[in-house]
């Protein structure tokens, strides 16, 4: 897919949150403009029927289009999806969602870690991984998936995070490139998503 | 080659080994968490690689069952979602009452859960002894602990809850006895209930059912697979049946979505409608 002449660039973003996910997540969404160009796909841990709910109050607040994702719907620009609650949702090499009912990972479905594993193999290097504020270990292992598959990663900076054990786990398991507050993330992910050079010294 | 790319060379090698020497095929199964089932598979064996575990496929005569069991992890929960029992209760009972005799198929019973739900919902509402059941899976280990009927007691609070969301009138405790740290379903509500092996990608119809559920099953087919199965549950069901889905699953993609008339859109439970020509022909001749 990439030619050797252009650089590599994004073709989605994730993002994985837990406890304070709703507000972090609400602050980077907003510094994202109505033409991001390419989809945003979140794993945020809920109640069951939480995913609506968040849905809503984030669509109200954010220029982009928040929506649950559907299953074998395909991944596209300009919109944020959310999974549902209590399915892990995972993207297929054509870029198209999938879900399931699998066991639980880390306590959680849907997990941080399913997403992020299945999107590392379906987007490789075109891929850039958002790990936010939460109070468990979920997140680590898929981190480290999308950087070893070449793509890059962002970890909220634990001493910005509402709770730092879950930036902190990826930090510690070597997953995090680069660590930053909110409004960072949101830069970056500008950034990387125009597909301009010079990402590393935004931190 | 990229890592992904190779690992999903061996994917195909790993389902074409049990296809062809054992007869089972995944081969339209959504390959993204079927990924993640082989990797536990790989794991579990002690392999390293998924190619690692292709020469046990081919030559462990005694790996069929245990790779079956892995690859159909049979995860389920007594009234999930409860609304969808409540929308059963609502809009499929009514429908029911006026038949002598109603047949059930539910297909992807995992470990009975979701059968047993079905049982008390139906003895409540006063239908149960109307009912024949059948609660196919294609996980034999699966299916001999739905027979069996014993669950974990940690499940109970939920199961609880749920009961009482999906319109439960009485007490849990008249269905399920608490015996050593497990909770044991009441046998009367196994009186009408035939478990059996069913494969949905290979066999066919079996019986005539006026309620077919089959939930959380579909989402690990490829759209191809999933638009066969429909088309084996439209073959199954019966004048006017009823097809229930699972909360994320729907009709609306398949060549039959204009079959159905939704009963309740969002818990995913359809009639089947007659179809245009049939109720033409007779006209027409
Ligand atoms: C996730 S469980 C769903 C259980 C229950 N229906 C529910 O929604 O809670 C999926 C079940 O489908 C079964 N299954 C998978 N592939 C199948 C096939 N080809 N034929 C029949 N059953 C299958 C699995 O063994 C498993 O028990």
């Amino acid at each position: 897919m990439t030619t050797p002449s252009s650089p590599p660039c994004v073709d989605a973003v994730v993002v994985g949150c837990s406890a304070g996910g709703l507000a972090a997540l609400r602050e980077i969404l907003y510094g994202l403009p109505a033409d991001f160009p390419v989809p945003v796909i979140v794993v945020a841990h809920h109640a069951a029927d939480g995913d609506r709910l968040m849905a809503e109050i984030l669509d109200r607040d954010s220029p982009l289009h928040v929506l649950g994702a559907e299953e074998k719907e395909k991944a596209v620009a300009g919109r944020v999806y959310l999974a549902p609650g209590g399915y892990h949702l995972l993207v297929e090499a054509d870029g198209t969602f999938a879900l399931s009912v699998d066991p639980k990972v880390c306590n959680c479905r849907p997990a941080i870690d399913v997403l992020f594993e299945s999107a590392a193999d379906a987007y490789g290097e075109r891929l850039v991984g958002v790990l936010l504020t939460g109070a468990n270990h979920d997140g680590s292992r898929g981190l480290l998936a999308i950087r070893r598959a070449g793509g890059r990663t962002v970890v909220q900076d634990p001493a910005t995070a509402a709770v730092a054990t879950m930036p902190q786990a990826a930090i510690d398991a070597d997953a995090a490139q680069h660590v930053l507050p909110l409004h960072g993330i949101a830069l970056f992910l500008r950034t990387a998503a125009d597909g301009q050079a010079g990402l590393a010294q935004i931190d | 080659m990229k890592t992904a790319d190779i690992e999903a060379i061996e994917v195909e090698l790993f389902v074409d080994a049990l296809r062809r020497r054992h007869g089972y095929d995944f081969g339209d199964y959504a390959r993204a968490s079927l990924k993640r089932r082989i990797a536990g598979i790989v794991a579990e064996l002690g392999c390293r690689r998924i190619s690692d575990a292709i020469p046990l496929i081919l030559h462990d005569e005694d790996i069929l069952p245990r790779v079956l069991g892995m690859l159909s992890v049979p995860v389920s929960e007594m009234f999930r979602d409860p609304q969808v029992f409540l929308g059963l209760r609502t809009h499929v009972v009514p429908l029911l009452q006026s038949y002598d005799q109603i047949n059930i198929w539910q297909a992807g019973c995992a470990y009975g859960e979701e059968v047993y739900s079905l049982a008390i919902l139906l003895e409540e509402e006063g239908l149960y002894d109307r009912v024949q059941i059948y609660a196919t899976d294609i996980n034999d280990q699966a299916l001999a602990r739905a027979e069996e009927g014993v669950f974990p007691l940690k499940g109970i609070r939920s199961f609880a809850d749920n009961y009482l969301k999906s319109g439960g009138r009485r007490s849990l405790t008249e269905y399920v006895h608490a015996r050593y740290g497990f909770a044991a379903i009441d046998d009367r509500l196994k009186r009408n209930i035939s478990f059996a092996h069913h494969n949905l990608t290979a066999d066919g119809v079996f019986c005539e059912v006026n309620l077919l559920l089959c939930r959380n099953v579909l989402i690990y087919f490829n759209r191809t697979l999933q638009n066969r199965v429909l088309h084996l549950f439209h073959d199954s069901l019966a004048r006017n049946g009823v097809l229930c889905l699972g909360r994320k699953e729907t009709l609306a993609f398949s060549d039959l979505a204009g079959r159905y008339q939704p009963l309740d859109a969002a818990q995913r439970i359809y009639r089947k409608v007659p179809a245009l020509d049939d109720a033409i022909v007779p006209t027409v001749r």
